[in-house]
């Protein structure tokens, strides 16, 4: 390791804000957003200060935040904005024409409830909606991940084989707002290591100019262009675990599409994300001192979604749990990672049994007891060899 | 200008530039419209002035001009509004509807 480390105790906004610093991006432009403004609020402090080049651009919407960004990574530079909940539903439209044009912007979004009724606190209804909008997303477990996750996703969103939006999740309130430690790389390391955008094209190059949001028809060649997005997809998987592997080795601390815990003699598994994966671990190794053999998985990448790994990881087990901090309301299908996790099921030999929890919306607490409890089930569920419930509510007022 | 796009009907969704993005721009003589009209605009060369507020009007440019006299609308670019219609002070030019009249 050549990296210089500080090890800092920052709030989640802070740390992302630290990394966006250190990202020195040429633009931001944004909208202040409870749980996000407080990324905003620092990093524009750090402009005022003149500690970034940055261009910020304060608008009066996130619709036009969003806008904004767009018509800047068009020219070429390194763009980037944050939100939240309501904001992000209002980037809507946005979102697709970023990831249409290919643009590798990166967007951390502070997970919060979407209204109505009004909550600020944390679900993943928010991002989960924008599921199909063509953005990488990638979810933080505490504020080190945020922080190191907001560095990666530059490079990732960037790759040649990608060009795509990345959308950086961390959870309202319990990472954006509480006090953690973290180690923060120095200045030198993370600018070498996100080196400088080289864009196939820019809007501003007036010795090669090119047309940017062309109009395309019934005769033209949509299909086609949906079809590379969907190929960028398919590339990130391998490039996000080579960003985190290289992450690894410079600074320490290394990434992949997922995390494991227990899982090679694992005979059932919990699979979770954000920052209600500290919680289960904690139970999981808890219960595995205790000689059950019982897993987790920690993911990280929901977008694209690692299908194939994660089948090969569970093919064989007895019954996999899947905590969702969102609902589809799509009539008792479970939460989205779950409908995601079924699918990419199917087509094992030995399929485990799968049961769904839908847990935290509105910020609801995920206590020890309450996972205590879904582990206990997942048990009885291994060893009974049924499903007693396929969809769960956990921690709801029954 | 060495983009080559004259096969791009046969291309496959790995060839394009990303994001639908031109790298030759104002290659738009190549993108016929013509077939979006449903009204045709036909001047009357008898009442027609050549005043060629017509021709400052289109916005697809396509009502050609040699030595500041119209000589043809060209139909394969012609979209149809009817702007040229409405802007002729003489009424020179007829919306014809191309399902009906053939002019
Ligand atoms: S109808 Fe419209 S497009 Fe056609 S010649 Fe007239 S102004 Fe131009
Ligand atoms: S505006 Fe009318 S009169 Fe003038 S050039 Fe066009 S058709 Fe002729």
């Amino acid at each position: 390791m050549n990296s210089l480390i500080k090890t800092a105790a920052l709030v989640g906004t802070d740390a992302v804000a630290e990394a966006m610093r250190q990202i020195n991006p040429d633009v931001v432009a944004a909208y202040p957003i409870t749980p996000q403004t407080a990324i905003v609020e620092t990093f524009s402090q750090m402009v005022a200060d003149g500690l970034v080049k940055t261009q910020m651009i304060a608008v009066e919407s996130e619709h036009s935040a969003m806008s904004a960004t767009i018509g800047a990574a068009s020219s070429g530079i390194r763009a980037m904005t944050c939100t939240s909940s309501q904001g992000l539903a209002l980037m809507w439209e946005l979102l697709y024409i970023a990831s249409g044009l290919r643009l590798p912007i990166v967007m951390p979004n502070v997970n919060r409830s979407l209204s109505a009724p009004i909550n600020i606190h944390c679900d993943h209804g928010d991002s989960m909606g924008a599921r199909d909008s063509g953005w990488i997303q990638l979810f933080s477990e505490n504020a080190q991940e945020a922080y190191d996750n907001t560095i990666q996703a530059i490079r990732i969103a960037e790759h040649p084989d990608i060009q795509l939006p990345v959308m950086v999740l961390m959870d309202g309130f319990i990472i954006s707002h509480s006090i953690d430690r973290l180690d923060l790389q120095d200045d030198t390391s993370v600018q070498k290591f996100i080196g400088s955008r080289n864009p196939a094209y820019s809007l501003l190059d007036s010795q090669n100019p090119t047309s940017v949001g062309t109009f395309d028809s019934l005769y033209g060649y949509f299909f086609e262009f949906k079809r590379q997005q969907e190929e960028g997809m398919i590339n990130a998987l391998n490039v996000i675990q080579e960003v985190g592997n290289e992450f690894g080795t410079l600074f320490g601390r290394s990434y992949g599409l997922f995390e494991t815990v227990g899982m090679e003699d694992a005979e059932y598994a919990v699979i979770a994300t954000g920052s209600a994966a500290g919680t289960i671990r904690m139970e999981v190794e808890h219960l595995r001192s205790s000689g059950v053999p019982i897993g987790m998985i920690k993911l990280r990448s929901f977008r694209p979604f690692p299908a194939k790994q994660l089948a090969e990881l569970l093919s064989g087990l007895k019954a996999v749990a899947v905590f969702d901090r969102s609902d589809t309301f799509a009539g008792h299908m479970g939460g989205p990672i779950f409908i995601e996790l079924r699918s990419s099921l199917y087509d094992l030999e030995k399929k485990p049994l799968t049961i769904n929890y839908v847990y935290g919306l509105g910020g609801r607490d995920l206590s020890e007891k309450l996972v205590k409890k879904a582990a206990g089930e997942l048990m009885e569920t291994a060893q009974n060899g049924f499903v007693r419930q396929t969809v769960n509510y956990l921690g709801l007022r029954e | 200008m060495t983009w080559d796009i004259t096969e791009i009907q046969k291309w496959d969704w790995k060839k394009h530039p990303f994001g639908g993005t031109i790298k030759d721009p104002g290659n738009s003589r190549k993108f016929k419209t013509g077939g979006w009209r449903a009204f045709r605009p036909v001047r009357d060369e008898n009442k027609c002035t050549q005043c060629l507020i017509c021709y400052v009007f289109c916005p697809d440019s396509a009502i050609k001009t040699k030595d500041d006299k119209i000589i043809e609308i060209d139909y394969s670019f012609c979209k149809g509004c009817g702007i040229c219609a409405q802007e002729c002070p003489l009424d020179a030019i007829r919306m014809c509807d191309e399902t009906k009249e053939q002019s």
